[in-house]
């Protein structure tokens, strides 16, 4: 497997909204290298005809009737909200 | 000159028609105030977990027969991540590599012509939240409010082959595609009100090529109107840019209306890795052909077997009976009429003509309609019996639909009742020829015209009132 | 003051012969909170009040109906990543500082109904992922034991409230061994039910194929009498399922002649303590004294359980961990003028760099050209562990192994080598790999510090195993119980 690069760390950071200083990219980049340098001892393994196991347990079909059931209130809703107006949940501009 | 054809695939979300949401037991209302219609789990509270609605597996199976897919024997559910304030978990619960059902297709009406466009794949899906920007306008915004009513509605997404090729058929292809699912009764298809919405995929080619253009992706068209019109826009700037040697970038496109073009969509300027994998916290779907062969017998009858049925029944002509059959509402209606008034074409041609116009001319759908079946029977009754003439039952309709009122109600308000006394009659015949004696000197020496004028001369005396069969007998006689 | 070292058991014992009443109880704990939390840091959060309340009315009840239910008005506590309504629920996590959820957790509700006092939120490595609770955003939990060395995580709050008599019991969560590891390292009793056997609704999540809920008790009967209390089939959570609840304490008792022990030796390797295996070895003479059938066995797979385990759960945490940016509550960066900003800095700012590591780490497993080389190998090679506890389980009827490889290390040892501090979780993530209940018992001291040894059997064979635990403590011949702090 390839080293890690600090821009694939940088994208990474990107997809999941988390902003990264220089030295926490730098940092992050070894980290993260050592950590997939372990787990790709799984190489070792021949998996080809092996199904995963998306779910542990033998179960299928849990289903719930179409039914309506009182839900939480909007001021319950909006108690937590850092930030609400007009009912509700503000946000800064988006583009 | 290149001679180019276009190629057109459409995404369409249905909201289905359940009582309670996907996962929750929330209520799917249209129409509630901001964030009333939620609760820990639609909101995607830490620790909430998702359980799946029976019924919407059903409706969603149930729309996959009447578009002719076969349902997956093994489905399930995955994440599909990405940051949006619309997503209260920043991941939808959807379906990737294994969806409900696949490999169908619809039939449309072209030119007189059937053709078939496949429909590729069906799954489930939740809806995401509605945003308000503020400045109304996402790019000129200083802030935005979010409402989660619409978080957690059942849709099921349907994507067509990219078999379209021409603006005209990507309108009927939706057509249908509603007229179906409402048919089945698992979705109201209204797209004012965001039940029923259509992404497009469109690429050009050079005629007769078999290999597929760059394709761009349009939202953002809210109408039937706004799909066909932007289609049409996008593939003319596609045939411009490469008749210039440009090529078309692949990018996200969103319809102006009001300027009537398409738009690089700035707001996704990022590349989409959804990083899908399998929801770990819902348990696979095993779908038993016992249950699906049950869902199939609960079909009802779908809109090209009814306009079969109007067309041997009743003698329809083909195109009356798809315009007819072309919504549900619009279909029952007739149906209703014809159950109560023996007179199929008549009751089409009122149908088709007067009523139809009316509703678009109000953008009105049938199911709000001030006049009922009943109703319009009850004005075809009073024609038949020669009560008013064809005339002034256009009018009568006109004011039955503005006011509500039954058709015997107006005729009376208004002195309507066709004059069919001969007596009378002659009279006023008698009184308009010797006020117009130079018209009835010109009939005398040939003039067919002339006929015209002093039919219409006692049309306005009469107020349109006067029996027109018998107003041409006397008038010829007298003449 | 003496009543905080009682088992819940014994306890009941006493109220209902009337010699304590549970508004004493609980001030008695309050007490014991007070005076030694400053120096445990075990709780994030006291409900004192509520707590009070609780006492009072349980009180009332038992006056006027008599008291049947053994839990009834015996003070517990909570791991803070179970919702708690209108309580504070941070999952030690800054992100989460003020966040106070609309819902309690399906497991809080079935506790309340059985009259459990509530005395607080405990503190825990920050959503769930550590340890040693050294990654809590708040302060780090000491071992009662040795308070210069970690409690173990993430369920260090947890397991160190139990052994320091600061709550009867409590409940933690479990995804790669974060109850039984920290109960192995004070000297407590943590099980880890089989997954799908408790509702998960409620309980934050962090991996949600591995997540469970389970008790840290002071001994085998206190966790049959939780465990039977929360376990159950629950609507509200699809993985929970729908198989009748055994009374898991009527049936302990200490016979298991005949009892087929499996001996991994995948277990017992180089990495583990000398001492921790001369310990757990020692306790498996005991339940060949009692007439179990001991024999060595082979779980092929066992050193791939941790590297699985590194790709699954922090894959599934980035997902799981989307939803923390500001938007509904929690921390939000109020001075950034856009969305995206607002989204990195709150997320930045909220979380700390383990949680921050793995959710990256997780992104990029999941990523478009890595699923398959990372997440879907993964799956697959879950697959094989899982297959080998199948095999084990048609020859055994449980598999004894240490718990974890040494005893508590000390605080700031491990923060700097990441694979160190992940090694700890070795031989407590295959259980959670292949979804099998697991118990750790306290089985000795090595240097003073507890061994932990752990039993696992094979799904919904909790009754098996709290038997073979029970029959275990029953002969041991001796008790574990931490140090007395000074109590000024």
């Amino acid at each position: 497997m390839l080293p890690l690069t600090r821009e694939e760390v940088e994208h990474v950071a990107m997809l999941a909204r988390l902003e990264l200083s220089r030295e926490e990219t730098e940092n992050y980049t070894n980290q993260l290298d050592s950590i997939l340098e372990y787990v790709d001892k799984l190489n070792e393994l021949d998996v080809e005809n092996v199904e995963p196991t998306a779910h542990v347990l033998p179960i299928n079909n849990v289903f719930r009737e179409d039914k309506v059931w009182e839900g939480i209130s909007r001021d319950v809703a909006l108690d937590n909200a850092p930030d609400k107006e007009d009912g509700q949940f503000k946000v800064p501009k988006i583009v | 000159m290149v001679e180019y054809e276009a190629v057109i695939g459409l995404e369409v979300h249905a909201e289905l028609k359940t009582k309670s949401k996907i996962f929750c037991s929330c209520s799917t209302e249209f129409g509630a105030d901001p964030n009333t219609q939620v609760c820990p789990v639609c909101l995607g509270l830490p620790g909430t977990l998702p359980v799946l609605n029976k019924r919407v597996v059903e409706f969603a199976i149930k729309a996959a027969l009447a578009l002719n897919c076969k349902i997956a024997e093994y489905s399930k559910f995955d994440r599909k991540n990405y940051f949006y304030p619309d997503l209260p978990k920043n991941y939808q619960i959807s379906q990737y590599d294994l969806p409900i059902a696949a490999n169908g297709y619809l039939t449309i009406n072209i030119d007189g012509k059937e053709k078939r466009i496949g429909i590729t794949r069906l799954h489930m899906e939740e809806d995401a939240g509605k945003l308000i920007h503020s400045n109304d306008d996402i790019s000129r915004a200083d802030y935005s409010l979010v409402d989660f009513n619409r978080t957690g509605v059942p849709l099921i997404e349907i994507v067509s082959e990219p078999d379209i090729r021409t603006p005209e058929e990507a309108r009927v292809y939706l057509e249908q595609l509603k007229a179906i699912l409402q048919y089945t009764e698992v979705s109201d298809c209204k797209m004012q009100e965001g039940s029923l919405r259509c992404d497009a995929n469109v690429s050009v080619r050079p005629k007769g090529s078999s290999k597929f253009g760059t394709k761009t992706e349009l939202k953002n068209m809210n109408s039937f109107k706004a799909l066909q019109k932007a289609l049409e826009y996008e593939i003319n700037r596609q045939i411009e840019l490469l008749e210039k040697g440009i090529p078309v970038v692949q990018e996200t496109r969103t319809w102006n209306e009001q300027k009537g073009i398409t738009e690089t969509l700035r707001s996704k300027e990022e590349a989409h890795d959804y990083r899908y994998f399998p929801e770990p916290d819902l348990v696979p779907l095993v779908i038993d052909r016992e249950w699906v062969e049950e869902i199939r017998k609960s079909l009802p009858e779908l809109p090209s077997e009814r306009k079969n049925r109007l067309i041997r029944d009743y003698g329809l002509p083909e195109y009356d009976a798809e315009v007819i059959t072309s919504s549900k509402a619009l279909a029952d209606f007739y149906d209703e009429c014809v159950d109560i008034y023996d007179n199929p074409k008549e009751i089409s041609n009122w149908v088709m003509g007067e009523l139809l116009r009316l509703l678009n001319a109000n953008n009105m759908e049938v199911e709000d309609s001030p006049i009922k079946p009943k109703d319009l029977v009850g004005l075809l009754e009073l024609q038949k019996k020669g009560v008013i003439s064809g005339k002034i039952a256009k009018q009568v309709f006109d004011e039955m639909f503005e006011t509500g009122k039954d058709a015997e109600t107006i005729v009376k308000e208004k002195d309507l009742v066709q004059i069919s006394d001969v007596g009378e009659l002659e009279e006023i015949v008698d009184r308009v020829m010797e006020a117009n004696p130079k018209s009835v000197e010109d009939y005398r020496n040939g003039k067919e015209r002339a006929l015209k004028f002093l039919v219409g001369q006692i049309m306005k005396e009469t107020k349109g009132k006067a029996n027109p069969q018998l107003v041409n007998e006397i008038l010829k006689k007298k003449l | 003051m003496e009543v905080t070292k009682l088992k819940a058991h014994e306890i009941h014992e006493m109220l209902k012969k009337g010699e304590i009443s549970v508004r004493e109880l609980t001030e008695a704990f309050l007490d014991r909170i007070d005076r030694i939390d400053d120096r445990i840091h075990a709780y994030i959060t006291v409900t004192r009040e509520k707590a009070l309340e609780q006492a009072d009315r349980v009180d009332a009840g038992i006056r006027s109906e008599g008291n049947t239910e053994v839990l009834a008005g015996i003070p517990m506590a909570l791991k803070d990543n179970l919702c708690t309504k209108d309580i504070k629920t941070t999952c030690s996590s800054k992100i989460l500082y003020n966040y106070k959820p609309p819902y309690s957790a399906t497991v809080v509700e079935k506790l309340e109904e059985k009259g459990a006092v509530m005395l607080g939120k405990l503190n825990m490595d920050e959503f769930a992922m550590g340890s040693s609770t050294e990654n809590s955003g708040f302060f780090t939990t000491r071992n009662p034991w040795d308070l210069e060395r970690v409690p173990g995580g993430s369920s260090g709050g947890s397991a160190a409230a139990v052994a320091a008599g600061e709550a009867v019991y409590s409940l933690g969560s479990d995804t790669g061994g974060s109850i039984r590891q920290p109960a192995a390292f004070c000297g407590v009793v943590g099980l880890k039910p089989t997954y799908g056997r408790v509702s998960r609704y409620g309980l934050v999540a962090f991996a949600s194929s591995l997540d469970q809920i389970g008790p840290i008790t002071k001994d085998v009967r206190d966790c049959a009498l939780v465990l039977k209390a929360i376990a159950g089939y629950d609507p509200m959570d699809s993985t929970s399922v729908n198989a009748p609840v055994p009374d898991y304490e009527k049936i302990l008792d200490d016979n298991i002649k005949g009892l087929r022990v499996g001996i991994p030796k995948e277990y017992f390797g180089s990495g583990i303590s000398s001492e921790v295996k001369d310990r757990v070895r020692e306790a498996i003479d005991v339940l060949e004294g009692l007439g179990a059938i001991c024999e060595e066995t082979s779980l092929p797979h066992t050193e791939y359980a941790l590297p699985v385990y590194y790709i699954i759960a922090p894959a599934e945490a980035s997902s799981n961990l989307a939803r923390y940016d500001g938007v509904q509550y929690g921390y939000r960066n109020m001075e950034v003028e856009d969305l995206i900003s607002m989204y990195k800095t709150t997320r930045s700012e909220g979380f700390g760099p383990e949680v921050k590591r793995r959710i990256m780490l997780g992104t990029y497993a999941l990523s478009s050209g890595y699923y398959d080389a990372y997440y879907l190998k993964a799956l697959k090679v879950r697959t094989l562990i899982k297959q080998d506890f199948d095999r084990a389980f048609e020859k055994f009827d449980v598999l004894v192994t240490p718990t974890t490889p040494t005893t508590a290390f000390k605080i700031g040892e491990r923060t700097k080598d990441l694979i160190s501090m992940y090694m700890s979780d070795l031989l407590t993530v295959p259980a959670n790999m292949a979804g099998i209940p697991a118990i750790s018992v306290p089985c000795g001291l090595s240097n003073g510090l507890p061994v932990g040894m752990q039993i696992m059997a094979k799904p919904f064979a909790e009754d098996v195993l709290l038997k073979t635990a029970y029959a275990y403590e029953c002969h041991r011949g001796f008790e574990i119980t931490a140090p007395e702090l000074e109590v000024f």
